[in-house]
């Protein structure tokens, strides 16, 4: 299918008291046309500066994008002007945050935000903005929309807000959309009405979703393919089955073996992870997740693996990607 | 396990002291009608709440945000005073101490809160954070020994000794909680309250503290009240679960039956929500998506507070409020559907 998302070779770092901070280091990956990819990975992995990058909106002067190509529809992001990344943001790629209330205007009312967009972006004039404003909230399921799009943010609730998001996100009809732990501050209830309307509207409108978070199960349930991120760097790649059914990544698998699964009978014991992610300003030589691996040789102090393919949609970068065991049956699908 | 042994272990169960028993706890918090004006209202945070906690056990207090889990674990450790209701704990009933023996009884009954980094004072060492209540309560008056004792409570909690010069900042996420958890031991407490101890840390972290917390438990006789809203942690880490909505319990029951026969439909609406990591089970999987979002406590619905969101509801459920019943043994829920 074709590549609508081509990010290569990115490298994005920030510059601290502390010394260089290598948030993200030389990471490659695409979305395709009407996929769901997902950025997996714990906090500080660099999963969001990634989102922030195609955005070109990492915060200067601290952060910088140093290196890479960030090609959309053919055109490399990060040679564009400011004034025309404008037209992209918003316009050809929606934005979703975690927290609506941070990314919604507290002082301006729904209608006025959401009918904006549409005026600068697609020329409307108020009358026809307002219309389409209203059409978008009943297609996020908000309905009595003229009444709603006078009022405020605080006027709503938090799931009521992340579906606002959405639909200032879909107003200009983009082609993709960055959705960056779009349900992490909602309830689990409410967590399960945001995604599954995320996912009959991106099936329904065509539209891909690059979607960042930390949480296994999501990514499970929504993801065609995913990238698990691990300090500044992709570790592992493969669609979502194959990452879940045979991770060639001491990390992933490290992931996936240290949460509960409430599919499965009830283990003994946890398998954490041991020790902690390393500090992005003084990264070990050779592989990160070296001083947390349970299958390091001496080879993966020294060498930095590359992210090498090991069959046509699965790649990892680990010296014994091939050696690794796999999961036990009972880890893999809950039997 | 045989049936004899099963049932010779329910019987050592039943003769478990229970070490907390709250008894239709209430909580309620006015708001407006001060001095600046605006109409007042009562936020009914928690309302009628009973249960109990065998020693050593763990009783996950399970809900969404606004359920009253967190409000509950404040008014047991009377951060909160209760609007009405008991809680005994160790055979004693908290409201009728004197201050003196309030102090003591706190010692017995401490807290790990959620976000290490603001329960713990940025301008204080570690080692002067889990000194501190040894000196205060008289614990080990002695300052060698104070420092002997933080470091091996340092060491229960899984961080070296060389810890106890650093500050807060200068720790991660999962070093904050373990201090959090060493200041706690400090106490040499019988239960703790845990409320989402591990919600703010990464995946790879979080089974580290829960290990942790287990190896506690057993190592020290440890009692917990484990408030969460995550549920797949709250099966791993619990004996028995209690479901809250909106200031209810709606369901308590042990782990087993909690998880494998929920009978509430709100229970079992949670339950579904939860996304499994595993796309092939997910591909596979019934969704039962709750509509409409949890409703104000200041303006609960009438009847049974569920019924608006609920799948089975009828109309008699608009008028009755539900009583926590046996529905099979040793399972209670709050439903009249049931």
């Amino acid at each position: 299918m074709e590549v609508l998302l081509d990010v290569r070779g990115l490298r994005t770092q920030f510059h601290t008291k502390a010394g260089v901070v290598r948030a993200v280091d030389g990471v490659s990956w695409n979305v395709r046309k009407g996929e769901t990819v997902a950025l997996v990975g714990e906090s500080g992995c660099g999963k969001s500066v990634s989102a922030l990058s195609v955005m070109r909106l990492v915060s200067a002067p601290a952060g910088r994008i140093v290196e890479g190509e960030i090609f959309f529809k053919g055109r490399n992001l990060l040679a564009l002007s400011e004034e025309e990344m404008r037209k992209v943001r918003g316009r050809e790629i929606g934005m979703i945050f975690q927290e609506p209330m941070t990314s919604l205007n507290p002082v301006l009312t729904i209608g006025r935000q959401l009918t904006e967009p549409l005026e600068i972006h697609l020329g409307m004039t108020r009358a026809q903005a307002q219309a389409r404003a209203v059409e978008m909230l009943s297609l996020v399921g908000i309905t009595d929309g003229a009444r709603r799009l006078r009022q405020f943010p605080h006027q709503f609730s938090g799931g009521m807000r992340q579906r606002i998001m959405i639909a200032m996100a879909l107003a200009c009809d983009p082609a993709l959309i960055l959705a960056d732990e779009p349900t992490t501050a909602l309830d689990v209830t409410i967590q399960a009405q945001i995604l599954e309307l995320m996912k009959s509207l991106s099936r329904r409108l065509g539209v891909a979703i690059l979607l960042i978070t930390h949480n296994l199960g999501v990514v499970a349930r929504y993801a065609d393919r995913v990238n698990v991120m691990y300090a500044g760097k992709i570790v592992e790649r493969a669609t979502a089955r194959e990452t879940y059914a045979n991770p060639r990544h001491p990390y992933t698998l490290g992931l996936l073996r240290s949460v509960p699964r409430l599919d499965e009978p009830r283990r003994a014991k946890l398998q954490p992870i041991p020790g902690q992610p390393p500090d992005l300003s003084r990264l070990p030589a050779g592989c990160s997740f070296a001083p947390r691996c349970a299958y390091v040789v001496d080879r993966c102090r020294e060498q930095v693996p590359p992210l090498d393919e090991i069959s046509a949609e699965h790649r990892s970068a680990c010296w014994l990607a091939r050696d690794l065991p796999t999961l036990t049956p009972a880890e893999v699908s809950g039997r | 396990m045989s049936p004899k042994g099963e049932e010779a272990n329910k019987t050592i169960e039943a003769n478990q002291e229970e070490i907390l028993q709250v008894r239709n706890l209430v909580k309620h918090f006015q708001i407006g009608g001060g001095l600046f004006g605006g109409r007042a209202a009562t936020v009914k945070a928690v309302d009628g709440v009973s249960f109990s906690i065998r020693r050593g056990e763990t009783l996950g207090l399970v809900g969404e945000s606004g359920c009253g889990k967190t409000t509950t674990g404040r008014v047991i450790l009377r951060l909160e005073p209760p609007t009405s209701g008991e809680v005994i704990f160790e055979g004693r009933d908290m409201a009728k101490l004197s201050d003196a023996e309030l102090r003591g009884m706190r010692r017995r009954m401490q807290v790990i809160f959620q976000d290490p980094y603001s329960s713990l004072n940025p301008r204080m060492t570690v080692g002067q954070i889990i000194a501190e209540p040894l000196a205060v309560h008289g614990i080990v008056p002695d300052r060698a020994a104070r420092a002997a004792r933080v470091h091996e409570l340092l060491r229960h909690a899984g961080l070296l000794p060389t810890m106890a010069r650093r500050y807060p900042h200068e720790l991660s996420g999962g070093q904050r909680q373990r201090v959090g958890i060493a200041r706690a031991l400090a106490m040499e407490p019988s239960l703790i309250i845990c409320d989402e101890p591990v919600s703010a840390l990464d995946v790879s972290i979080q089974a580290q503290i829960i290990n942790l917390l287990e190896e506690l438990q057993s190592e020290f006789g440890l009692t917990y009240l484990f408030v969460a809203h995550d549920l797949s942690v709250v099966r791993h880490i619990s004996d028995r679960v209690a479901v809250m909505y909106l200031g209810k319990i709606v369901e308590i029951t042990d782990r087993k039956s909690l998880y494998e026969d929920p009978q509430h439909p709100y229970t079992k609406a949670l339950l579904s929500a939860v996304p499994i990591p595993d796309p092939v089970v997910e591909a596979g999987r019934e969704y039962v998506v709750l509509g409409g979002e949890v409703p104000s406590p200041l303006n609960p619905p009438s009847g049974c507070v569920f019924h608006p969101r609920c799948p089975i509801a009828v109309a008699e459920c608009r008028a009755v409020i539900p009583e926590l019943r046996e529905v099979k043994p040793g399972h209670q829920a709050a439903c009249i559907r049931l």
